[in-house]
Formats: structure tokens, C-alpha cells, sequence
């Protein structure tokens, strides 16, 4: 049971302020934005999702730059509240389309609206897009997408993939296309985050994938769906006999609206997608599967006041695929001055970047195309002499980068069935596949 | 359009642009209040969309509603909803204009349109206005008949609505009744699920004064209504199915067949995508097994999975809810997820929050085969560019140092951190070779060998400087430099802010005195002046002590400051096993983030609708042994340092064997209420004192008799039998009060014989008006807490109990507010326990 929900911007004023009990005292939104803000100047780093300021709950998530809040007296669940909150924010994006500072600004109204179905008196009422639909009776605003790259794990299918309506992923289930009718379509993307840790010697010293097959459905009539996986995926160590090339995953979860009845017997999922965007499955992997990069960093003294990095970087995958947006990062001795630079010849869209303020070098590549190789050269100037070991006081190297139509676990949906409502009923369905570092690190 | 923009978030209504632009709104709405012409309902959304941005922001636009309502008659939804959100936010202040609403809302309520209906009833309810309550009836009975699921739902809630603003109207009108009625009979489940939160609140609430509501409390506690919920539960939306399971985690199975059908059918629960399912399923396992040893350590074993996973996904801010939890279980049971210690690794663009807790997880699963590899991972993390969890690391490192794996590989790895040239890293690195050298001495002649070669110079956090100077006077025999170094640090004694740093100065001085005085009698002399100079008391009177100390006898001197030293075996654990359980108690709440019970931070009338056996009896299912069960004093000293400490290790390992100790706690409140005849007076006492505790009274001539003659006969004794006290309260009396009465009395042998597991007793005594608070133990012996007060006043008696069921006999200690009364409660209590076991 929560008190009051509210929407901050970035700079803490209320986009959308709801009190539904009237038992805290005003002000709150002000105390748990101060509160926030100053957390992290108290050196305690980021402000936890929960925290309590004279008996008052605050319950908080970040989503798209705004701070989605819930307040409360009594002692409820934490997770209830924080899924509560993220759920949200996912049916508000829903309806607008695109979820950020802007469109909220510009449909409040129908996000009061949303928010007087969705609690009453603090308690949970429903929740669903597809419920919510014949409540509310605003038309979204929509605002201009291409203006704002919007926030998740949409956005990287706008880049690489020609073929993939940009726009659709951003589209409102409720307002229709200008100038036609909806078009039939459903989207199934599966979603890897990949974390790993290299040991100084280039060995794997933790590895686990993070996956989710997310779907959003923009089909009348919520037809059902099966969606089949490979027939050979295992779930639970030790658990079915697991034959060479066997994806086994070490748990999942599942949406409300999935049945299994069929998992088992050939891991195929049916389902009656809600409107709205979902997460169909999640998954979690930590057998040892092949990485996508490799890399190798060394940093050397080269005389005194003077080192070197030399990092090398290892595209693992087909040819055919390229990753895009790859950003290497690497923390330097704290007393460096003035970093050279030298690049291989003929490399293009490379940036390089020494950050003064928390000493930090900054590789990033534009494209990167698989069966590849890149090399930075570094050299290092220090104010002091270094007295200990100087790889003690850098790295380790870490790694941000996208890799479309491309996923490491080997997860795939090998068909996506739509019970046929007529023999020319036949919606587009887009099955995609994306691979992103979560926390990709390698140690000197 | 867009609220305005945030210059005047803050803006009162004195401010010039928020007035000015309210009275203009206030004007444009007069001129559409009437207009029915086409189109009109276009301008009015635009007014209407501007009154409420600017409410938003917080300019008070209350001084418009009259106008609002003018303009609310109009059959545009939109224009509705709008007007009724408006006049939620403003009623309460103003209930006079609110009165002219009443009008609209009652006839919207009887609209065709089940929507119209079920909104206008919500506003209805919203309106906060005590003198409009019977406007409310009315509406709400219609509502709660209606045939269209949408109304009846908002009617629920708005019962309860109705509550918060006239409970004795709610009561009277007997919506209740209504409401138990749909819970058990509505087809929807949304209307179900709103019945539940409403009785639960309200009953909660009422029990307090009502026995029937807390009858009826527990009633939804009872087979029939559980197993109602959990076949349906399915049908539930996911929130309500979160409810459903709370409930269920209070629900007290007959029979272990009847745990085996529960966690059955709940086991797919488990495979859920939103985490509050999982964590709500997760209570339930755990608190139906916990009198079932194996059962218990399966579940342990099953949920890993589920929570790894949820941590993993979602959102940061939803795994750290999860991740909490989980936290919990690590720290209650160590050795279960001692080889899942990888999965506690942080990663390095994690929030600190997150990676907080994982070092503490990583302490905790420490253990032989692992150590190794957890410590080389931590040391990693003490060269990372965050700093404080680079200290918490190396912190980490220690405490698992002082858990007693390895400590070899650990201390080369801690002088490792005092060679590195961060000055965080030699500061954390500091104290803990401190504590180390405490509790491992043997370490000393190579520790020594490396802290000698930092200058101290380079140390500057009093904590790390006081550590230096501790091991420089402990260890300066050793130590080649170190009366020259403390003459140095002496010199700059003005420049020494910390009190803490210049006491340690001077006890090291002194240390290092008796075992070289000629090179540091000088530097001595010279503390001493500066100590006797200083301004701080402590510092100040420290060095008198010393001064005089030495002026008597240079060789008791020694023997006081520098006595030969135990090793330490175990550092002080800062937190106590039952402050431990409690949290355990409330799994899936706010305690388990904030590792507090909730008595330590919600009033009592938030502490949620689960919080059950909190007014009434306040039963702990005993983990702790005998011996181990806590002096309350330390308790609150500590509440805010909830870091699990070093002590940890230990316990950890002895859960295992405590398991069976794991009773599943009592509900059986019902029995006690409803026994109305259990107030005992002196005088009913058949033959007044037991024969046998009157024997021993006799033996020990205590002579009691005597005292009674010559005080005046005390009034006979009632006990209230609804006595209530928390146990902060029971902790902070026990330390306060005197012992009153102390003695030994026995039990009657064949009733404790059979008391393998505290709880019968516990609802022996309750009949008795005799509470228990806290109990802990395995047999044979067994240690509880009881409680009781005065039925007329509010005079507390406390009562700790020792039993010893193989020789039947019981200790028992009385602390009383009232002295003059313990002994009449001592008769009452023994006879009350001398009954137990009598059919």
C-alpha cells in the first residue's frame, strides 16, 4: 500500500504529483529530492532505491531521466512497490509512445487518468495496458521521436538495421497511424547483456549472460502465439543430459501470460500477448559460451616519468555482423599528466580522449566489423615518480558496446507462430536479436 | 500543453505570477461556466489541463472552486475526470464548497454508464470531508449490489475510504458484513483481492478495541478462508496474488501434508517474472518449514535459482530489492550458498548500494575452500576507482582475516594494501592489522617489519593514526624507530586535532616507556605536559592518571597500562540474534532493506495489515540457545550499526545444529481471547503458595510470611489480560529496573517432560494472562521472557524464566514497576506455572 506517487525531472520538479491517502505531510517530493541530490555529494555514491526520512518511505526508480517515486508509512514490500513503480512507467510508455520529460510534460492529463485506474487508495488495481484501455479516454500526444533518441533497449535497433521500421518500436498502442489504419505487427527482440571478467593472462574468471525475450504486440484481437526455442535447451545445471553445442541456461522465469504445458516436452512457449511491452521470458546463463571481444591491455614504464598502454582488441564473431557504439575505458595512474596517442594507420571513426578529472583514457569505435583487430598505443606522462607497482594503480579496462542481430548464448527462437484468424491474415513479425556489455572487464 | 516550467515550482499563492494567473483562470472559467454553446467543451479542457498543471506544481488553486464546479456539469468524460481529480485534491480544505459536488457526484453515481458510476462513487469517497459522511451510505450500498464489477470494486475500496473518515459510520452501517460477503462469494477476483485489503485494514485497526474484529481478524487466518484464496490464486492479477501470499505466510498448517499441498501448488510461483510473486512465495516456503529442519534447508536450496535470476534481471533499483533479501539468507545460512560465492562478485558499473551488499555477502560464505579465491577478488576491488568500496574491500578482507581461514595467505595480502601508495587503502590497511595483532599476536614480527616502514607522516585519518600509534607503543621493542617516532608526533601535539589520536599517543608513550626509558623518558615528560595542558577532558585527565600513576610506583604503573595481554578469540557481534529473527519474521518487508524490525521505524498504527501477533503476543520463533540469548542492553546501542561483524562466522555454522530449534510461531490467540475468566486473583489460589516452592522459600529463609505480616495485605492482584508491550519497551524496563524477586520453584514434572518445543507453555501462560516476549533454547533447557500488567494501571511486571525440564525445576527472576506487588505476582505466576501439564 503506497501514499503518494510522483514524477520528477531531472531537476526535481513534479511532472505529475498524486497523493492517494493524504497521510504524509506536504513537502515530500522536495525532502526526497534534496535527499537524493545530496547523497551522492556525501560521498555515500548513488541514493539507494529505498530509503526512510522520519518514518516516510521513499520508494524510487530512474527511468528515461525522470525519477519515478512512492511514498509510504507502513512497512510494505520493497519489491512490490519498485515493480509497481517500473511497471508504471513501462504502461505510461505504453500510451505515449516515447517516454521522456517531453511527452509527459505534454500528456499529464492522461497520465492522471492512467494513474487513478492503476491504485486506489494506495492498493494495486490493475496494471495491464490492455485492461487499462477502456478506462482512459485522453488521446496521447505524440511527440517527435526522431528528435529524442527514446531510452531502453529499443533504441539500438534504430542504427544498424535498415529494414526495421525505426519509428515503430516508439509507437503508441493506442493512438493510431496518421493517416491509415493500425498496421498488424509484433515484435519478439531477444535482449543479451553479457558480463565477464578477463584475468590479467586472458583467462575467463567469471562469465554470465543476462537475457530477456521481450515482446510487444501491436496485433487486434490478441490472437495466441507459440514461440519455439531450441528443442535442445537445457534448464538447471546437471539437469538434462546435455550433449556438445547444447545451450543450457542455469534458471528463467516467466511472464503471467505464458503457458508451459508444452515446455517440456519441446520448449515451446504459448501465449496470448497482452498489448504493450513485456518481458515473454528471462533468463539467466553461466556456462562457458564464446565472447565476442577479446582483449589484452598492458601498460609498461617506459623511463622515468613515462609509461606505456598498449590495448588490443579481438572481434570474435562472423564477419557479416558488426557491433557498433563500443567504448573502452581505462582508469590511469593518478598522477598522469598528458597522454600521446597513436592510433594504427588508416584507422577510421576512432576517438581517443585522456579525462583529466577522473584520469581516465577513453577508446571509443565507431564500428566494429567481426574477425577484427585494433590496437591503441598509448604513451603516459606522470607529474611523480611511481615508487610501487604501476599496475597496481591502473585499470582494469572495461567495455561498453551493441552488437545487433548477434547473440553469445546461442538462445534462438526458431519459429513464431500467430493462430490465423483468416488465410489472409498474416501480420509482420520481427524477430531480433541484440547483444550489449553490462560489465565487460578485463585485468592488468 | 505543458506544465510551466520550473521557475516557480516553490511559488506560494502570495507570489505575483501564480496569483495573478489564478485569478485570470478564475475569470475565463466564470465566462464558460454557463455556456453550452458548441465547441465550449474544447476551451474548458484547456482551462481545466491548466488548473491542474498549476496544482501539480504546487500553486494553490483552490480559490477556483466554485468555478470548477460550475463548470462540471457536463457529460465530456475527460472534462469529468479532470474536475473530479481537482476537487479530491481540494475538498478536505474546503468542506463547505464541497458540499456543492455532493450534488453532481450523487447523481452521476446512479448514471447508466457503469464507468460514470464507478468514478463518480470514487471522488465520492475521496472528498475527505467528515460532515458529508451521509451523503456517502447511500451511494457506497448501492455500489457495493451493483452489477458491474468496475463499481463494486471502486465501492470496496471507497468502504474503506469511508473508514478513514468516520469509522464508527462504516462500522454502524454494518459494511462489513457486506464486505466479508463479496470476499468470499464475488466472481471477480479484483473485488476479492479489494475486500481483503480493506477487512484486513480495518480490522487490523478495530482489533485493538473490538474482540470481535480481531476474531474476525483471525478468522481470515483460518482453513476455510486460506485454502479459498490459494485455490484461486491463479485468477488473481499478480498484486493481488502478492496479497493472497501474505496471507497464506501467516496461515498455520495442521500438518505437514498440508505444507507438502501448499508448496505445491505455489511452486510455479516461483518461476514468476515480477519479484514481489517470488519474494511473497518465498515467505510462505519459508515460514510453513520452519519447524521442518530438511524441508527448510531444501527450500534454501530451491529459491537460490529464482533469486539469482531476479537479481539479474530487471532494473538496478529491482534487484537491489531482491538482492536484500537474498543478502538476508546468505548471512542466516552461509554455508548453503558457500559455493555460489562467484555469484556475489561486484561488478564494476554497479551502484554502491549493490556492491555493498555483496561484500558483506562475500564475508559471510567465506569459508576453507573458498577464502582464497574471495580474498584475491576483493584485493582486486581495492584499487578501484571508487573509493569508499575500495575501503570496504579491504574491511572485507580483514573480517574475513579474523574469521580464522587462511589468515596466512590474508596478512601477506593486507601488507600487500600498506605498500600500495593510496593513502585510503594504507589508512583501512592500518586497522585492520591492528585488530589483526590482537587476536593473532603470533603475526606481529612481520607485520611490524612492514607498518615500521610507513611514515607516519603519511597517515592522517585519526582512525589509521591511533591504529599506528597503538602498534608503535604495543610492539616498540620491536620496533627500531619507535620512541623517536612518537617524540616526533609529541612535538606536533597543537597540530593533532583528535582526541582519540592523542590518547592513543599517550598510552603508547607510556608503553613504550617501561620498555625502553631512557630514550623515551624524554618524549614521556613531554606528553605528559602536553596532556596536562590539553584542553579535552579525557586527554586532560588521562595524563593526570598517568602523572600520579607514575609519581606512586613506576611498576603498578606498568602493571596497569601495560599488563600482559590475551589474545582476542571473537570480536563483539553488533547485532543481536533476536533483533535477527525479528527481521526474518517480517522477510518480504521494508526491515529486510533497512536491516531494522519494524518497530524501529513505523509507528504503530503503519505497521501494515500483516503485523499480526505484534499487539498480542510476541513470539520470536527461538533460534538463539540458552545461553546465547541476548542481555537486551546492547540492542539499541547498536541499531544503527547493522553491519554484520566478525563474529558472524560462528553463529553461522551453528544454525544448522540450532535448526531443530525452529518452532513455527503461535497464533493461538484466539484460545486467549476468548478465555474471559483468566483473570487470577490472589485469593482464588487454592491453598495460597505450592508446597513445594513454599518448601524451598522455607529452606533458604527467605521468610516471606513475615513479610506479609508486617506490610499490609496487597489488594488481590488482576492481571489485564491483554496486556501489550513491544519489545524495545521490555528491553529498555529489563535494563532500568531491579530485580525484585529471585527464586527457584519447580514444575510439575510429567507437563515439562513433554515440553520438547516452548509453545504449549507459552499458551499455558497466556491463558494466565502471562505473555511471553521472547524464548530461546533446546532441551534441556530452556530460557524465555515473559510479561505481564496490572489490570487496572499500567504497571508492568518482567519475568525471565529458566527451566530445566530434567530436573523440573525453573529460575525465575521478577523486575516490577510496582516492587510491592512482585511477590503477589510471583504466587500468581507459579501457580500459573505449576499448573502446566494438568489437563
Amino acid at each position: 500500500m503506497i501514499s503518494q506517487f510522483f514524477v520528477l525531472s531531472q531537476r526535481g520538479d513534479n511532472i505529475v504529483f498524486r497523493d492517494y491517502r493524504g497521510e504524509i505531510q506536504k513537502g515530500s517530493a522536495e525532502i526526497f529530492f534534496r535527499k537524493v541530490k545530496f547523497w551522492k555529494e556525501d560521498g555515500e555514491g548513488d541514493a539507494p532505491p529505498v530509503f526512510n526520512v522520519d518514518g516516510v518511505s521513499y520508494f524510487h526508480v530512474k527511468v528515461a531521466g525522470l525519477l519515478f517515486v512512492a511514498t509510504t508509512r507502513v512497512n510494505v514490500s520493497p519489491s512490490l512497490v519498485l515493480e509497481l513503480l517500473q511497471r508504471i512507467a513501462r504502461v505510461i510508455k505504453d500510451y505515449l509512445g516515447v517516454l521522456n520529460e517531453d511527452s509527459l510534460r505534454k500528456n499529464f492529463v492522461l497520465v492522471y487518468e492512467l494513474l487513478d485506474e492503476v491504485i486506489d487508495f494506495g492498493y494495486v488495481q490493475r496494471t495491464s495496458t490492455e485492461v487499462l484501455k477502456s478506462y482512459v479516454f485522453n488521446e496521447p500526444i505524440v511527440v517527435d521521436a526522431a528528435r529524442l533518441p527514446p531510452p531502453g533497449p529499443g533504441s539500438i535497433f534504430m542504427q544498424g538495421t535498415k529494414r526495421m521500421p525505426g519509428t515503430a518500436i516508439t509507437k503508441s498502442v493506442v493512438a493510431n497511424e496518421p493517416g491509415g489504419r493500425k498496421r498488424e505487427e509484433i515484435f519478439v527482440d531477444v535482449i543479451e547483456k553479457i558480463s565477464i571478467t578477463f584475468s590479467s593472462s586472458g583467462y575467463i574468471l567469471t562469465c554470465e549472460i543476462d537475457g530477456t525475450i521481450q515482446m510487444k504486440s501491436y496485433l487486434t484481437g490478441n490472437p495466441e502465439i507459440r514461440l519455439a526455442l531450441n528443442e535442445d535447451l537445457g534448464i538447471g545445471r546437471g539437469g538434462s543430459s546435455s550433449h556438445a553445442g547444447a545451450v543450457i541456461l542455469d534458471d528463467c522465469n516467466f511472464h503471467e501470460s505464458v503457458h508451459l504445458d508444452s515446455f517440456d516436452v519441446n520448449r515451446t512457449l504459448a501465449l496470448v500477448p497482452p498489448d504493450g511491452e513485456f518481458p515473454v521470458m528471462n533468463y539467466r546463463m553461466t556456462q562457458v559460451f564464446k565472447p565476442p571481444f577479446r582483449i589484452t591491455a598492458l601498460i609498461e614504464e617506459a623511463g622515468s616519468l613515462k609509461a606505456e598502454v598498449i590495448i588490443k582488441l579481438h572481434s570474435a564473431f562472423s564477419s557479416s555482423i558488426t557491433a557498433n557504439t563500443v567504448l573502452i575505458q581505462m582508469p590511469l595512474p593518478s598522477f598522469t599528466t598528458r597522454i600521446s596517442f597513436d592510433l594504427e594507420p588508416g584507422a577510421v571513426g576512432n576517438t581517443t580522449d585522456f579525462n583529466q578529472a577522473n584520469k581516465r583514457l577513453e577508446w571509443g569505435l565507431k564500428k566494429i566489423v567481426g574477425g577484427s583487430e585494433h590496437t591503441l598505443r598509448a604513451k603516459l606522462t606522470f607529474s611523480q615518480e611511481s615508487h610501487g607497482n604501476i599496475v597496481k594503480e591502473a585499470g582494469p579496462v572495461s567495455m561498453t558496446f551493441t552488437i545487433p542481430m548477434y547473440n553469445a548464448s546461442g538462445l534462438q527462437v526458431k519459429y513464431l507462430q500467430i493462430a490465423k484468424k483468416s488465410k489472409t491474415y498474416n501480420p509482420y513479425r520481427w524477430v531480433r536479436y541484440v547483444t550489449q556489455a553490462n560489465s565487460y572487464v578485463a585485468r592488468l | 500543453m505543458a506544465p510551466p516550467a520550473q521557475s516557480h515550482r516553490s511559488a506560494s499563492p502570495s507570489q505575483p505570477s501564480g496569483k495573478s494567473e489564478v485569478s485570470d483562470l478564475k475569470s475565463q472559467l466564470r465566462q464558460l461556466a454557463g455556456n453550452r454553446a458548441p465547441g465550449v467543451d474544447d476551451s474548458k479542457r484547456e482551462l481545466f489541463k491548466k488548473v491542474i498543471s498549476y496544482m501539480t506544481i504546487g500553486i494553490d488553486v483552490s480559490s477556483l472552486f466554485g468555478e470548477m464546479v460550475m463548470c462540471s456539469a457536463t457529460s465530456d468524460i475527460v472534462l469529468k475526470k479532470m474536475c473530479y481529480l481537482y476537487v479530491g485534491n481540494y475538498a478536505k480544505g474546503n468542506p463547505d464548497l464541497a458540499l456543492l459536488t455532493i450534488n453532481f457526484l450523487q447523481r452521476d453515481c446512479k448514471d447508466v454508464d457503469p464507468m460514470i458510476r464507478g468514478l463518480a462513487l470514487r471522488s465520492l469517497c475521496s472528498l475527505r470531508v467528515a460532515n458529508l459522511v451521509e451523503y456517502l451510505v447511500g451511494p457506497l450500498e448501492l455500489g457495493l449490489k451493483d452489477n458491474n464489477s468496475y463499481v463494486r470494486m471502486v465501492a470496496v475500496i471507497g468502504v474503506l475510504k469511508l473508514y478513514h473518515i468516520s469509522a464508527s459510520t462504516c462500522v454502524d452501517e454494518d459494511f462489513l458484513a457486506t464486505l466479508k460477503h463479496l470476499m468470499l462469494n464475488d466472481p471477480d477476483t479484483q473485488v476479492v483481492a479489494n475486500c481483503l485489503s480493506a477487512l484486513q485494514e480495518i480490522w487490523s485497526s478495530e482489533a485493538s478495541t473490538s474482540e470481535e474484529a480481531s476474531r474476525e481478524r483471525e478468522a481470515l487466518l483460518s482453513k476455510p478462508v486460506v485454502y479459498y484464496f490459494l485455490n484461486r490464486i491463479k485468477e488473481f492479477s499478480e498484486w493481488a496474488q502478492c496479497l493472497v501470499l501474505e496471507l497464506v505466510a501467516k496461515y498455520v498448517p495442521s500438518d505437514s501434508n498440508e505444507i507438502f499441498d501448499i508448496m505445491n501448488l505455489l511452486e510455479d510461483r516461483l518461476q514468476h517474472a515480477n519479484g514481489a510473486v517470488v519474494l511473497a512465495s518465498i515467505k510462505v516456503f519459508m515460514q510453513l518449514t520452519l519447524s521442518m529442519t530438511d524441508v527448510h534447508q531444501q527450500v534454501y536450496e530451491r529459491i537460490k535459482a529464482p533469486l539469482l535470476t531476479l537479481v539479474s534481471s530487471g532494473s538496478p533499483e529491482q534487484s537491489y530489492a531482491v538482492l536484500s533479501h537474498l543478502h538476508l539468507l546468505v548471512i542466516r545460512a552461509p554455508y548453503i550458498f558457500s559455493e555460489d560465492y562467484k555469484h556475489f562478485y561486484c561488478q564494476y558499473n554497479e551502484p554502491s548500494y549493490v556492491k555493498k551488499l555483496k561484500l558483506e555477502m562475500l564475508t559471510a560464505v567465506a569459508n576453507e575452500s573458498n577464502t582464497y579465491e574471495i580474498v584475491t577478488e576483493l584485493c582486486e576491488y581495492a584499487a578501484n576507482v571508487d573509493i569508499p568500496i575500495a575501503r570496504e574491500s579491504i574491511r572485507a578482507v580483514g573480517k574475513i582475516a579474523l574469521q580464522q581461514y587462511d589468515v596466512n595467505a590474508i596478512v601477506d595480502r593486507l601488507l600487500q594494501f600498506l605498500e600500495m601508495e593510496k593513502d585510503y587503502v594504507t589508512a583501512e590497511a592500518l586497522v585492520l592489522v591492528k585488530d589483526l595483532l590482537r587476536k593473532y599476536p603470533q603475526w606481529s614480527h612481520d607485520c611490524i617489519a612492514v607498518v615500521g616502514n610507513i611514515s607516519s607522516k603519511n597517515v592522517q585519518e585519526p582512525k589509521a593514526k591511533a591504529a599506528l600509534i597503538w602498534m608503535l607503543g604495543e610492539y616498540s621493542q620491536d620496533m627500531h624507530d619507535a620512541p623517536y617516532i612518537l617524540e616526533n608526533l609529541i612535538e606536533n601535539w597543537d597540530e593533532e586535532h583528535s582526541a582519540e589520536v592523542r590518547l592513543h599517543l599517550l598510552t603508547a608513550v607510556m608503553k613504550c616507556f617501561f620498555k625502553r626509558p631512557p630514550e623515551t623518558q624524554k618524549a614521556l615528560g613531554a606528553a605528559l605536559a602536553a596532556g596536562l595542558a590539553d584542553f579535552h577532558q579525557d586527554v586532560h585527565d588521562r595524563a593526570l592518571f598517568y602523572y600520579r600513576l607514575l609519581q606512586y610506583n613506576v611498576s603498578v604503573a606498568e602493571h596497569v597500562v601495560n599488563p600482559p595481554k590475551q589474545a582476542v578469540s571473537v570480536f563483539a557481534d553488533t547485532h543481536s540474534n533476536e533483533i535477527k529473527d525479528r527481521i526474518f519474521d517480517e522477510f518480504n518487508s521494508l526491515s529486510v532493506v533497512y536491516q531494522k524490525p519494524s518497530y524501529m521505524f513505523t509507528d504503530k498504527e503503519h505497521r501494515g495489515p500483516f503485523e499480526f501477533s505484534d499487539e498480542h503476543v510476541n513470539l520470536s520463533p527461538g533460534t538463539e540457545s540458552a545461553d546465547t540469548v541476548v542481555p537486551a542492553q546492547r540492542v539499541d546501542a547498536n541499531d544503527k550499526d547493522l553491519l554484520l561483524s566478525t563474529a558472524e562466522k560462528d553463529e553461522g555454522r551453528d544454525a544448522s545444529s540450532n535448526g531443530s530449534a525452529y518452532s513455527a510461531p503461535s497464533y493461538d490467540i484466539a484460545a486467549s481471547q476468548t478465555q474471559k475468566e483468566s483473570s487470577i486473583s490472589n485469593s482464588n489460589i487454592p491453598g495460597n503458595t505450592l508446597p513445594s516452592s513454599s518448601a524451598i522459600d522455607d529452606l533458604l529463609g527467605l521468610g516471606f510470611p513475615i513479610e506479609t505480616a508486617t506490610t499490609p495485605t496487597p489488594p488481590p492482584l488482576n492481571l489485564n489480560q491483554k496486556a501489550i508491550l513491544d519489545p524495545g519497551t521490555f528491553q529498555q524496563k529489563w535494563r532500568q529496573l531491579p530485580i525484585s524477586l529471585s527464586q527457584e520453584c519447580s514444575i510439575n514434572p510429567e507437563g515439562v517432560a513433554s515440553l520438547t518445543a516452548p509453545n504449549a507453555l507459552l499458551r499455558h501462560m497466556q491463558s494466565h494472562s502471562i505473555h511471553c516476549i521472547a524464548q530461546g533454547g533446546q532441551p534441556p533447557n530452556f530460557k524465555l521472557f515473559f510479561f505481564a500488567q496490572k489490570a487496572e494501571e499500567s504497571s508492568t511486571f518482567l519475568v525471565e524464566c529458566i527451566i530445566n525440564t530434567s530436573s523440573a525445576k525453573t529460575q525465575i527472576k521478577i523486575k516490577a514497576d510496582d516492587q510491592s506487588a512482585s511477590q503477589a505476582f510471583s504466587t500468581l505466576f507459579q501457580t500459573a506455572l505449576s499448573k502446566f501439564g494438568f489437563p
